[in-house]
C-alpha cells in the first residue's frame, strides 16, 4: 500500500485514454487511438515503434501542437502536474510549453531558425517564461549552455546555426529544452542524425543533466540500442496504440507481444552471422481503414481466429508489464 | 560583410562599364553621329570641324575612352531636339519617374506583403481567394490595356482623378498602382509559399514547442526568413519599376524618363536616348546594389559566407 501510494503522488505526467485523429479525404486517420500511461519523477520512458505508428503524434499530442485542422484531440486526458492540458486553452498552454514540458525534435539542421543567434534563440524560451531582467537572461542562457558542453560559450552565443556542426546544434536544441527547468522532457529521436561518437556523447550528456535534475524524459526512438541504454521503461506502439509495456528487463528479457518479438529479433547481433537479416513480413494497417480486430494480425506468426474477431484486452503478464495479446496468460 | 560588399560593388561596376561599351557599339553601329547634327546644306568643312569636335577622327579605342570620359563627367552630349545638353533634360525629366516607381514599389508592398502572409496563414480562407484574385490580375492583365481600363472607370466614369498628366497630387494614383500591380502580384505570391514553406519548418515547431505565441512565431520567426525570398526579388523590382515605365507613362501621359525615351526615340534624337538608357542602367544598377546590401542583414549566412 505504502508503494502505491508514493507512487501516485511521483507521476508528473498521466496519460488516460488519448485518442489524437486526423480528418483526410481517405477518412478518419486514427494515428492515436487510445493510449494510456504513466510517467514518474526523474524516470525514462521509451516509446519505439516503426514509422508510422502514431510515436510523433503522441509527442505532437503531449505537446499539443497538432495542426488543427486536419488533427484534433478527439478524446483522453493528459494529466500534467495535476492539471489536464487538453482542456486549457491556447494561451495557457503557450505558457505550459516550454516551461513545464519541452520538446527536443529530430533534427538539428533545421530545428533552429537560420536567421537568428544562438544565444537569441536560448535567451527566447527563458525571456518568455522567466520575468527577470535582461542581464539575468543572458547569464541564464550562457549557463544551460555550458550545462550541454558548448565550448567557450561566451563567444559562442553570438554565431548563427549554419556555423555550428550538427552535434553542436543538437546541444543547443538541448540547451533550449532544458532552458526553463521543465518536468517533462520529450526527445524525439533526438539523435537520428548524428553519428555514432557524437550520439554516445549526446545521450550521456541527457543522462547526466537528469541526474542533477530530477527531469523526467519521454524517449522516442525506434533504436532498441538507445532504449537499453537510456530508459527505465518502454512502451511499444502499433498502428496508434500500446501493444506492450512494461520495464526495459521484461520487455528484453520476456517481450509478451509477437510484435515485440519481431521488434527485438530484427535488431541485428554483433555475435552472429547470418545470412540475411530478420525482418517482419508485410505492412501496417492503414491508419484510416484499421480491422476490427488486432492490427497485427495479418502479419502475426501466431494468429488465431479470435485476433480477428476482437481487439485484445489488455492482459497482466507480471507486476507492471502488461500486453495486448490474446495468447497473453494462455 | 566588407568583403562581401566589395564584391558587390565591383561587380556592379562592371555591370555599368559593359552597358557603356554596348550603348558605344550600337551608337556605332547606327551610323556616323554627324547625320544627326548636320544638314543637306553643310559643307564639308563643317562635317570635319564636327569629326573633330567629336572626336570620330580618332580610332575607336580612343573614341570609346572620350566617350567614357564625358559620361563620368555626367557629360552625354547635346539633344539633337531641344538643343541643350541631355545631362540638363535628363535631370530635369528624372524626378518624375522615381517619385512615381517609388508609389509604385510601395504599392506593390504595401498590397503584396501582408496579402501574402495572411494567404498562408489562413490558407483557403477568403483572403486567400482575394489574394489568388489580385494575384491573377496583376500578372495577367497587360499595363497598358489595365491603364486605359482604370482611366476609363475612375478618371472618366466616376471622375475620381484626372485621367492623365501630372497636375494635382492625386493624379499620381492611376499609374502608380497600374505599374506596380504586376510586383504586387508577383510578391504576394512570393511571400505566400514562402511563408508556407517557412511555417511547414522545424524551426518553426521548435519555436512553438519554446511556448511562443503563435503571433510572435508569425510575425517574427516565420516572417523574417519568408521575407528572403521577395527581397532577392526587390532588386529587380525597384529597377523595374523606376526603368520600365515606358508603356505607364506614354498611356498615362506622366512626363517621366519613359515618355522622354519614347519621346528622344521618335525624334531620331540618338544622344538623347543614350543618357536615357545610361541613366535607367545607373538606376537599376544602384537598386540591385541596396538591395544586396538588405539582404545580408537579413539574412546572416550570407553576412558571414
Amino acid at each position: 500500500m505504502a508503494t502505491s501510494t508514493r507512487i501516485q503522488t511521483d507521476v508528473v505526467l498521466k496519460v488516460e485514454d488519448l485518442r489524437t485523429y486526423f480528418r483526410t479525404r481517405w477518412g478518419t486517420v486514427k494515428a492515436v487511438d487510445g493510449i494510456s500511461f504513466d510517467l514518474r519523477k526523474g524516470e525514462t520512458l521509451g516509446i519505439v515503434g516503426e514509422s508510422g505508428c502514431g510515436k510523433s503524434v503522441t509527442m505532437l499530442s503531449l505537446m499539443r501542437l497538432i495542426p488543427i485542422p486536419p488533427g484534433r484531440i478527439v478524446s483522453g486526458k493528459i494529466i500534467l502536474d495535476g492539471e489536464d492540458i487538453v482542456q486549457v486553452s491556447e494561451k495557457e498552454m503557450s505558457k505550459i510549453r516550454g516551461s513545464k514540458i519541452a520538446l527536443i525534435i529530430q533534427d538539428p539542421m533545421t530545428s533552429l531558425n537560420p536567421v537568428f543567434s544562438i544565444g537569441d534563440q536560448v535567451e527566447e524560451a527563458i525571456r518568455i517564461h522567466q520575468d527577470i531582467p535582461k542581464r539575468q537572461v543572458m547569464s541564464r542562457a550562457l549557463d544551460v549552455l555550458r550545462k550541454v558542453n558548448i565550448p567557450a560559450a561566451e563567444s559562442r552565443v553570438k554565431d548563427y546555426p549554419h556555423q555550428m556542426s550538427g552535434g553542436m546544434r543538437q546541444r543547443v536544441v538541448g540547451a533550449i529544452g532544458i532552458s526553463c527547468e521543465p518536468q517533462v522532457l520529450i526527445a524525439d529521436e533526438p539523435t537520428t542524425s548524428l553519428d555514432v561518437t557524437i550520439q554516445a556523447q549526446y545521450l550521456k550528456l541527457l543522462k547526466d543533466i537528469q541526474k542533477d535534475s530530477d527531469l523526467s524524459i519521454i524517449f522516442i526512438t525506434h533504436d532498441f540500442g538507445i532504449v537499453a541504454k537510456m530508459c527505465d521503461r518502454v512502451a511499444v506502439m502499433y498502428a496508434g496504440r500500446i501493444v506492450e509495456h512494461g520495464s526495459v528487463r521484461d520487455i528484453f528479457n520476456n517481450p509478451s507481444h509477437p510484435y515485440t518479438e519481431a521488434l527485438l529479433a530484427s535488431v541485428p547481433k554483433m555475435d552472429q552471422v547470418v545470412e540475411r537479416l530478420f525482418s517482419i513480413e508485410g505492412q501496417p494497417p492503414p491508419l484510416h481503414d484499421l480491422p476490427v480486430g488486432c492490427a497485427f494480425a495479418d502479419r502475426c506468426p501466431v494468429v488465431m481466429d479470435k485476433c480477428r474477431m476482437e481487439y485484445p484486452t489488455q492482459a497482466t503478464v507480471s507486476d507492471g508489464h502488461t500486453a495486448s495479446c490474446w495468447r497473453v496468460g494462455e | 560583410m566588407q568583403k562581401y560588399l566589395a564584391r558587390r560593388f565591383v561587380l556592379a561596376f562592371i555591370t555599368l562599364l559593359s552597358v557603356s561599351l554596348i550603348i558605344f557599339i550600337m551608337s556605332r553601329v547606327s551610323g556616323d553621329p554627324r547625320h544627326i547634327y548636320l544638314d543637306d546644306y553643310s559643307t564639308q568643312e563643317d562635317w570635319d570641324r564636327m569629326g573633330e569636335v567629336l572626336g570620330l577622327d580618332k580610332p575607336y579605342y580612343q573614341q570609346y575612352g572620350l566617350f567614357l570620359k564625358g559620361a563620368f563627367r555626367g557629360d552625354f552630349g547635346e539633344s539633337v531636339r531641344e538643343a541643350r545638353p541631355v545631362t540638363e533634360v535628363v535631370i530635369e525629366r528624372a524626378p518624375a519617374t522615381l517619385l512615381l516607381g517609388g508609389v509604385a514599389f510601395v504599392f506593390s508592398i504595401l498590397i503584396g506583403v501582408p496579402l501574402g502572409i495572411l494567404s498562408a496563414v489562413k490558407r483557403g480562407s477568403w483572403m486567400d481567394t482575394l489574394g489568388k484574385l489580385v494575384a491573377l490580375i496583376g500578372q495577367s492583365a497587360p499595363p497598358f490595356w489595365l491603364g486605359i481600363m482604370m482611366i476609363f472607370l475612375f478618371a472618366v466614369k466616376l471622375g475620381w482623378v484626372p485621367p492623365y498628366g501630372k497636375q494635382d497630387w492625386n493624379s499620381i494614383i492611376l499609374p502608380a498602382i497600374t505599374l506596380g500591380w504586376y510586383y504586387a502580384a508577383a510578391n504576394l505570391r512570393l511571400v505566400r509559399s514562402a511563408m508556407l514553406d517557412v511555417l511547414d519548418s522545424e524551426y518553426i515547431k521548435l519555436a512553438r514547442a519554446k511556448g511562443v505565441s503563435s503571433r510572435t512565431v508569425i510575425l517574427k520567426h516565420a516572417f523574417r526568413n519568408a521575407l528572403i525570398p521577395p527581397l532577392t526579388f526587390a532588386g529587380v523590382t525597384i529597377g523595374a519599376l523606376v526603368t520600365g515605365s515606358l508603356v505607364v507613362e506614354t498611356v498615362f501621359a506622366w512626363p517621366g524618363l519613359g515618355r522622354l525615351a519614347i519621346e528622344a526615340l521618335f525624334a531620331f534624337d540618338y544622344p538623347l536616348l543614350q543618357g536615357v538608357v545610361i541613366t535607367f542602367t545607373l538606376l537599376y544598377v544602384s537598386a540591385a546594389f541596396i538591395v544586396d546590401v538588405l539582404y545580408a542583414y537579413v539574412d546572416p549566412r550570407i553576412r558571414y559566407a
